[in-house]
């Protein structure tokens, strides 16, 4: 058969650069074509854009990134209420120091101090050096008697450094902020995109993960079924066999700490499950279709088939698990903040900010409330019909069947 | 066109019809372009065309089940059945008419019965709303109809799940259902084509014999020729849309008008000669007619070099039973034979006979489970994985639909690379490429495919790349498994060409598995007949045609549909 190969090779062909030709449309293309005259998937998927374009931008530190900032009073109401119209807000409960919060020039007497209130707290109780001693209450100290209260002097270095602080540089806190304040006068706006930039990025990141888990081992066990089948079932069987919660809270204790990278771990972890099952069944379809056949046929090796022939045509399935699994993940993140098994106190996420607005609603503070669930439905939502318009367009099934 | 020319008062008048569907928005495929025929009463009229002729639609037109988003009828068609226009009917009438008076049996037979319901239970249910029976009376003429249909002990049959029943019998069931009310009209879509040659010949004669004792008339749809040529009373040959000639079966066989039909009724293989090439639909379109009328010689010699000897071949599938036992199936039972160098060797059988396990087995895409198989003095069964690389690219398949074998994320180029790369073939990515392009040639591809997309070619232009890949290893012998089954008459020919062409050039050695024996006589020089996975009979191919000494085989060769002359000769 040498001499054939030399008879094949006796006259060139033209060579790859030769012919004009134009590159065939290949399926990513056609989807792209669909998807982009589906109206609501285009303007759902400019929306989640928007959203991941914030996130990085929040991420890289060039929008949001003073989110910690008392720029407000406390509990600024948002800028389209007004000023007074703090009193006509639903905050019919009235608390000490919350009536008056709208009062630029107050700001100093409104300041939730939580050491001021220990303080508070430890001058109304006993003093630590001679309680002990006596047994007996001693009178209430003045501010003069220094001699009793050990963190007297401690305390005066802290209010002379604050109060040199606000003379040097007098903080102008603002009435009314776009979103509203929270309890600290941040301004919920910029809480609402560094929480995105959270709860996205461990949407994206977790279902990546758990998309790439599911895939790989859905992969493997269908494709060589048999004894390694029925292992990753069985492996299978026993995650999904515990009750969601239960799990999520059995992986937290065991990673220790928190973090977002924790939570990522914790969600991506634990939701391979529906995509393996899903691949498992691609695979197993696939693997004894013709063309699968005429690759081992031709001396492809098993990863090859597994991930360059088949892979390919099943990666629609995956995409679409993907971007389903984003918008689960990110309702995750959220439950998970807001049960407080989430990111760590110092981070902003949607969640936390949901965990906050909790104790807020009883005072009629709702506007980080709102903030914070409308980003996510908007999200979400969007999110969800990009979705539906991606598996569309994917869907092999629709192609080409119009004329048949 | 607009002349039928049918005597009497017909059953069915299709006038003008014309139909297109909706592609997207701006595009329209006009699918029947104006056609109009007549199906008088008490007789068989063949629709004949290759996919793509529109006949198809046609018959569902006249059942009014094309899907209405995104199917225009024009308004000027009529489907006059008795008088009555059906595509004036609302749902409702469509519905009465349906199963009643009009009646269809599908392709598939598996597909089309509903697989949780028994037998018994669905056609109770035609009775049951076409003609109010209900109950005893339902059952008793649900046996009445099975025992017509030839279902054997009908009263035991009549319990049974359509999964429980062989193909055969099952297109029997829908035949039954079809039938039950009593219809004046029944539509044939393609109904012996999944079937194996023998079935196709009981369905056939099941078909004729029921129009005969019924008085209804049948609109029989097919590809095949040869099969119209038995039953039909009047033929009518579509072709994109358009119907190229009608009329009485006679004058279609014995005088086409038509250089579509006489190249139709010519570029199928006939068993009595073996032109060196198959002619094909373009030479009658656009020549003067078949250009090579030479016979081709076939047949082995004792002297001949073997490249293939295959011994005591056995493959056994097993199946869990209860929790620990295991059930065997031998499928492959002790078969030997050996290819000779640059023949072809034919293997033939009915669907489960085991042929396609062969061809399977000798390349390992199914293990052997005994004997050997000596490839240039190695035995290719009990070698390594390792070993057998070097072996895997002398031996191919080409595989039956080339729809399902190519890779539809790979362009042509990449398919026909990839086994380049995989063994090491050419030197370099340009000879590779260059290589690729000077195949593509050889299979009569223009350059640019390369850059294309399976998706982009038609059935027949698929299975040249699938044959060009296997090109790209140069191998000795090549499996066809069902190669051009699932191919147009006129395209089929084409690749049978070109497989002779590339044994020519490339002393191939072929071996060719197909349930068509009038394909196998054609191409094969050996011809292997298989049941049960055990050989039958074993000979030359002229040999076995002209005088099989098995009865099995005089059975398979007396069920190949005979055509309009061999039905003739036999009157």
């Amino acid at each position: 058969m040498a001499t054939d190969l030399a008879a094949l090779r006796g006259t060139r062909a033209p060579t790859a650069r030769e012919i004009p030709h134009t590159v065939s449309p290949g399926l990513w293309t056609l989807a792209w074509r669909r998807l982009r005259s589906d109206t609501v998937g285009m303007v759902s998927l400019v929306i989640v854009a928007a959203f991941i374009l914030m996130m990085i931008l929040s991420g890289a530190g060039l929008i949001a990134s003073d989110w910690n900032r008392e720029v407000g009073v406390n509990y600024a109401p948002p800028t389209f209420l007004g000023e007074e119209a703090t009193a006509t807000a639903p905050a019919s409960i009235t608390l000490p120091g919350a009536g008056n919060a709208a009062g630029a020039t107050q700001y100093k007497s409104n300041i939730v101090d939580p050491i001021g209130d220990v303080i508070e707290a430890l001058k109304a109780g006993k003093t630590p050096g001679e309680a002990a001693s006596t047994g007996t209450l001693p009178p209430p100290e003045t501010a003069e008697e220094k001699s009793v209260d050990p963190l007297a002097e401690v305390m005066a270095d802290i209010r002379k450094s604050e109060a040199s602080k606000a003379a040097a540089k007098p903080v102008e806190r603002k009435a009314t902020l776009p979103f509203g304040g929270d309890k600290w006068g941040r301004d919920v706006l910029k809480k609402t995109i560094k929480g995105s930039e959270t709860s996205i990025f461990v949407g994206l990141a977790a279902a990546t993960l758990a998309t790439f888990l599911g895939t790989v081992f859905g992969a493997i066990a269908g494709y060589f079924g048999k004894w390694v089948d029925d292992a990753f079932n069985w492996f299978y069987s026993v995650f999904s066999s515990i009750p969601y919660l239960l799990l999520i809270l059995a992986v937290a204790a065991v990673l220790q700490q928190k973090g977002i990278f924790t939570v990522i771990l914790i969600l991506g972890l634990t939701g391979w499950t529906g995509v393996f099952r899903l691949m498992r069944a691609e695979y197993l379809k696939h693997k004894s279709r013709e063309y699968v056949q005429a690759a081992d046929a031709i001396g492809a090796s098993n990863a090859r088939r597994m991930f360059l022939h088949i892979f390919p045509n099943v990666s629609h399935v995956v995409l679409v698990q993907l971007s389903i699994l984003v918008v689960g993940f990110i309702k995750a993140e959220v439950i998970l903040s807001f049960l407080g098994f989430g990111v760590p106190v110092d981070v902003v996420s949607w969640g936390s900010m949901l965990n906050e607005a909790q104790n807020e609603l009883i005072l009629g503070k709702w506007w980080q409330l709102v903030a914070a669930t409308t980003a996510m439905a908007i999200l979400v939502t969007a999110f969800s019909l990009f979705t539906d318009a991606l598996r569309d367009a994917l869907d092999p099934k629709l192609k080409g069947r119009a004329g048949a | 066109m607009n002349s039928p020319k049918f005597a009497g008062d017909p059953l069915v008048a299709v006038r003008n019809l014309r139909v297109s569907f909706r592609l997207d928005r701006q595009t329209t495929f006009d699918a029947v372009k104006g056609i109009s025929f007549d199906i008088p009463r008490n007789s068989t009229v063949a629709l004949v065309g290759e996919s793509g002729s529109g006949k198809s639609v046609t018959s569902l037109a006249m059942l009014g089940l094309l899907p209405p988003e995104n199917s225009i009828i024009d308004p000027a068609s009529e489907i006059l059945f008795g008088g009555r226009n059906i595509l004036g009917l609302s749902m409702g009438e469509l519905r009465k008419l349906r199963g009643a008076e009009i009646s269809m049996i599908f392709q598939e037979p598996m597909t089309s019965l509903n697989p949780v319901f028994t037998v018994g239970w669905q056609l109770e249910e035609v009775l049951r709303l076409h003609v109010g029976l209900s109950g005893k009376a339902a059952r008793k003429r649900s046996v009445e109809v099975l025992r017509e249909v030839g279902i054997p002990e009908p009263e035991r049959r009549i319990d049974a799940y359509p999964s429980q029943l062989s193909g055969g019998q099952q297109q029997r069931v829908m035949i039954a259902m079809a039938i039950a009310c009593e219809p004046q009209l029944l539509i044939a879509d393609e109904p012996t084509t999944a079937l194996d040659v023998t079935i196709q010949k009981q369905i056939l004669d099941l078909i004729a014999d029921l129009q005969k004792r019924r008085q209804m008339s049948v609109l029989f749809i097919t590809h095949d020729l040869a099969v119209v040529g038995e039953i039909a009373d009047y033929v009518v040959v579509m072709r994109n849309g358009e119907i190229r000639e009608q009329g009485p079966a006679k004058d279609v066989f014995e005088h086409p008008k038509d250089t579509y039909t006489k190249a139709l009724l010519r570029c199928r293989p006939q068993l009595e000669r073996r032109p060196a090439r198959l002619p094909v639909i373009d030479d009658y379109m656009h020549g003067s007619g078949p250009k090579h009328t030479e016979e081709r010689r076939r047949g082995v010699a004792p002297g001949d070099a073997i490249v293939l000897d295959v011994k005591n071949l056995g493959k056994s599938f097993y199946s869990r039973e209860g929790l620990f036992g295991k059930r065997e199936f031998k499928a492959v039972k002790d078969v030997s034979f050996r290819l000779p160098k640059g023949k072809t060797l034919g293997l033939v059988g009915e669907s489960g006979s085991g042929k396609t396990t062969v061809g399977l087995t000798l390349m390992r895409l199914h293990e052997a489970t005994t004997g050997e198989a000596y490839f240039e003095g190695k035995d290719l069964l009990s070698m390594s994985p390792k070993e057998f690389m070097a072996y895997k690219r002398r031996i191919q398949i080409i595989f039956q639909n080339p729809y399902a074998s190519l890779n539809p994320r790979f362009t042509v180029g990449q398919i026909l690379v990839e086994p380049m790369q995989i063994h090491g073939i050419g030197d370099s990515a340009q000879a590779r490429t260059d290589m690729a392009f000077e195949l593509l040639d050889k299979v009569g591809l223009p350059e640019v495919s390369f850059y294309k997309y399976p998706h982009e070619f038609s059935g027949g232009q698929r299975q040249r790349i699938a044959i060009a890949r296997c090109l790209t290893m140069r191998p000795d012998i090549l499996i066809c498994d069902e190669s051009v089954s699932a191919l147009d008459v006129s395209v089929q020919a084409q690749v049978l060409n070109l497989l002779q062409d590339l044994q020519d050039e490339y002393g191939l050695s072929y071996i060719f598995i197909s349930h068509d024996l009038a394909v196998v006589k054609y191409i094969s020089d050996e011809v292997m007949v298989m049941n049960e996975g055990e050989i039958v009979e074993i000979a030359n191919s002229d040999e076995i045609y002209r005088d099989p000494k098995k009865p099995y085989t005089k059975r398979l060769l007396a069920s190949i549909p005979k055509g309009w002359q061999g039905a003739r000769a036999a009157d």
